[in-house]
């Protein structure tokens, strides 16, 4: 390849973008380097990379979420850093084509492969505990999802360095991600990486969904069901119910970009407009998607961290049932400027205002839950209460946006901004950080620094509120998102204050990663022997942290909402069974990690338009499923002396 | 020994049932995707873009001929589930190369379909409606397709193991799946090709 072949293609000209690429190589390399020196190929091939076991899949899924969240933080760092310096005639150190590039990337990046993987891995490593069960329905397929997730993210990590990703925005609207409009690679990296996990996506949705209905333990009525169980069993319906939509709406897209088809064109009667509606079907009941399982986690949190019942189980329940059927009919709230008319407006825009009365009652479930209490302040509950009072405020200005006058005033502005990373912020990161610190005994087996949590979380509070304060003011000022610079000098003292919030949320983040490394050195002093490191209230801390490969050596009866809580008072939480019996397992297979690898082979093939490469993996795809789905023989036998054995280790360890 | 050997066929017949209710919600998201495509389509019926309309395009008679097809293939399935539970293996093999045949019969003729209107000129990239028309209905082509590879597999399965618990589930799921497309044939029936001859 001649040198400026190779510079079209890789972006060598581009001191940050090398700079990040070798960056993310160099952490690549040095990885591949450790695992080498302490020849820990072997394990990590057949402990993790075949494995099916959802503890391990949901590891995997967190670790994902936590370099993905890097990778989206940098972009939000350089863009917040472009904004502060950007007023005209100063153009900052970010081009237009780079800059759109990376507010696009950081989109995608946060809403699907961070928020997504981090929830798959709550759901992954709890919801089974949860509900006494020892696997999910479709050990395989939770597998498969996994890998083609990685599959998915690969690709976008890939965009960096070789190409470019897209600068339509993460929402992508047509007809600008039309080839006329966008004929790079970039459109096609976004547009088959979020396709990719999207699958993936959907997949769990349809595992998790039956995993809840079907394997709850005997006793566990839905109405005794935990509420993490609760929200993830909701998310999953949504799940269900909205990916294919968006499969639908890219699908279209990328046949308008390959076929010369009109879907979204503004010619030969393409309608632009649909791919708007079509993408928001998915994206609305997307935002709930990622916040339900949240929610789930504050109300596990609230209910352990005070030592008592959830206030109003049922009625936090229904709240949610309800947000969740309420998802599906606000979708046009988000371009109420595009001409559907003032009757059409307000119609969604009361269901929009709707959604927050459910929302509100769950703020009156998690703070008289509070009220009264016990309230031990631990790093988990500390993320509650920082999500409490800041997610009210984003709620508020939610309802603000709903209402459809205000919203021709403030949409498309950082008001909008400032509000939506309120919620998923405050929100979804808050929730998972708060899942990420209460579960991480159970799931690794000794638990995390609380002073440096501590720190990490007063970091976050305090960067997000100086980070997206001054978003909602510039917001009001008439500053509109997007802005590679801007002419108006009144602006540049509130960007100023963002861009320090981001440099204090940097801390908090730089924070969490000390935590981690203190917390391995210190892990002897903090093993959860028990298994109950919180003196936890529902199923999951009835096992061993880590639980062994068959979670429960006997199935638990659950006699009440908060059953192991009602265990313990009945003296029945550490009590063997009579006898134990032989436990069936499903099988490590290598086919989930070889169907992500062949469905990056894919994606890459489709947006470099090698066809034949892109035929030969989805062929290989193919393949593999057939003869997987072939096989009848996918357990092996733990033996009952193997699972006495393990159990009377950990009553010892115990006593 | 009788106790742990029924164990586990109550385990199988457990297993079983979650993957035929799994393969139910999956069959309903796929449910969803189609009404995502009939929407599209319902919004694209009438952008010709001075290109031909469904009347200039359609042969109601051909049509129906497909349609004949791709139900009594679907009947074949059901004797296929007929001879399963009577636990004949080779009547079984029989039906399932009969509706095999009937499935690729209707996807030749949606193939020749498509074909000529590509060669005269009306592909997928002429106008709004044909690009709905060809994603909509092609995309029910392309699941018939993957149910016609599944029906090969199952057959080699049936021939070489039999009719053991795994392969029943998995004829089950097979079977719910034909019988989906069929429902969304009608679907496609009606509103492409019924509505376009008339409309």
């Amino acid at each position: 390849m001649t040198d400026s072949a190779f510079a079209s293609v890789v972006p060598i000209h581009n001191p940050i973008i090398m700079g990040a690429v070798g960056a993310t190589l160099g952490l690549a390399l040095g990885v591949i380097v450790l695992i080498t020196w302490y020849g820990k190929w072997g394990p990590l091939w057949r402990e993790w990379l075949t494995t099916v076991e959802p503890r391990r899949i949901g590891i995997m899924y967190i670790i994902l979420a936590l370099v993905m969240l890097l990778r989206g933080f940098s972009d939000a760092v350089l863009m917040r850093l472009q904004q502060a310096v950007a007023l005209a005639p100063d153009r900052g150190f970010l081009p237009p084509g780079h800059f759109d590039q990376i507010f696009t990337a950081h989109g995608t990046i946060m809403i699907l492969f961070m928020a997504m993987p981090f929830m798959a891995g709550l759901m992954n490593i709890v919801v089974p505990q949860q509900i006494g069960a020892r696997d999910v329905a479709f050990p395989f397929m939770n597998a498969l999802s996994l890998w083609l997730t990685a599959a998915a993210a690969m690709m976008v990590m890939t965009s960096l360095g070789v190409g470019e990703f897209s600068k339509d925005g993460w929402t992508g609207y047509a007809p600008l991600t039309e080839l006329q409009y966008s004929p790079g690679v970039g459109v096609d990296y976004w547009m088959w990486s979020i396709q990719i996990a999207g699958i993936g996506s959907l997949m769990t949705g349809i595992n998790f969904f039956v995993t809840i209905l079907r394997m709850r333990a005997p006793g566990m009525t839905l109405m005794r069901m935990p509420i993490f169980t609760w929200t993830t069993l909701c998310t999953n319906a949504l799940m269900i119910f909205a990916f294919p939509v968006l499969t639908v709406a890219l699908a279209l897209l990328a046949l308008d970009r390959y076929l010369g088809m009109h879907f979204y064109s503004n010619t030969a009667g393409g309608n632009p407009m649909m791919y708007l509606n079509l993408f928001w079907i998915w994206g609305h009941p997307e935002v709930y998607i990622v916040i339900l399982p949240a929610f789930g986690v504050f109300s596990e949190v609230v209910a352990t961290f005070s030592g008592k019942r959830l206030f109003g189980y049922a009625s936090l329940v229904y709240a949610t049932i309800a947000i969740t059927v309420l998802s599906f009919v606000v979708w046009l709230h988000h371009f109420f400027t595009m001409g559907a008319g003032g009757d059409v407006n307000a119609a969604f825009g009361i269901a929009t205002m709707l959604i927050a009365v459910p929302t509100g009652v769950k703020m009156f479930n998690w703070l008289f839950t509070l009220y009264r209490g016990r309230v031990r302040f631990a790093t988990p509950l500390y993320w509650t209460l920082g999500f409490l009072s800041t997610f009210a405020m984003g709620g508020m200005a939610g309802v603000l946006l709903a209402v459809p006058p205000a919203d021709f005033v403030l949409h498309n502005s950082l008001f909008l901004i400032a509000h939506f990373h309120n919620m998923l912020i405050a929100g979804t990161l808050f929730g998972f950080f708060a899942g990420y610190a209460y579960w991480f005994p159970k799931a690794i087996g000794f638990a995390l620094d609380e002073t440096w949590g501590r720190r990490a979380f007063w970091l976050w509070l305090t960067g997000f509120y100086l980070a997206f304060g001054p978003l909602y003011l510039l917001g009001f000022m008439g500053m509109s998102r997007r802005l590679q610079y801007y002419t108006d000098p009144a602006w540049q003292p509130w960007l100023i204050v963002a861009a320090v919030g981001m440099g204090l949320i940097l801390c908090g983040i730089v924070c969490q990663i000390i935590q981690l490394g203190v917390s391995v050195k210190r892990r002897d002093a903090a093993r959860d022997a028990t298994g109950d490191w919180w003196d936890g209230r529902t199923l999951e801390w009835a096992t061993a942290s880590p639980p062994a490969a068959y979670s429960f050596a006997a199935i638990p009866e659950v006699r009440d909402i908060d059953a192991y809580h009602e265990m313990k008072q009945r003296g029945a939480a550490q009590r063997a069974p009579a006898r134990y019996g032989d436990i069936a397992m499903p099988r490590n297979t290598a086919a989930g990690f070889v169907v992500g690898g062949l469905a990056y082979v894919l994606g890459m093939g489709l947006v470099w338009h090698f066809f034949w490469l892109a035929l030969l993996a989805a062929l290989g795809i193919l393949f593999t499923v057939i003869v997987r789905a072939m096989e009848d023989d996918v357990e092996y036998v733990i033996p009952a002396a193997e699972v006495a054995r393990l159990e009377l280790g950990r009553r010892q360890a115990v006593a | 020994m009788n106790t742990a050997l029924a164990a586990a066929q109550a385990g199988h017949e457990e297993a079983g049932a979650t993957k035929a209710f799994g393969f139910w919600i999956y069959l309903m998201s796929d449910l969803v995707l189609f009404a995502a495509l009939f929407a599209t389509y319902a919004v694209l019926s009438r952008s010709y873009a001075d290109g031909p309309a469904g009347r200039d395009l359609f042969h109601l008679p051909r049509v129906f001929v497909e349609t004949m097809l791709l139900l009594t293939s679907s009947a074949g399935y059901g004797m296929v589930m007929l001879a399963v539970r009577a636990g004949r293996a080779r009547v079984a093999l029989f039906w399932l190369a009969l509706t095999f045949l009937l499935g690729a019969g209707f996807i030749l003729m949606e193939a020749a379909e498509f074909h000529a209107m590509i060669l005269a000129g009306d592909g997928p990239d002429r106008s709004a409606f044909l690009s709905a028309f060809f994603t909509l209905v092609g995309t029910h082509g392309t699941h018939v397709s993957f149910g016609l590879v599944w029906m090969a597999v199952m057959m080699l399965q049936v021939a070489s193991k039999g009719l053991t618990a795994a392969v029943r589930t998995r004829l089950l799921c097979l079977g719910m799946f034909w019988h989906f497309l069929d429902i969304v044939w009608i679907g496609v029936f009606s509103v492409v090709y019924l509505l376009g001859v008339t409309g």
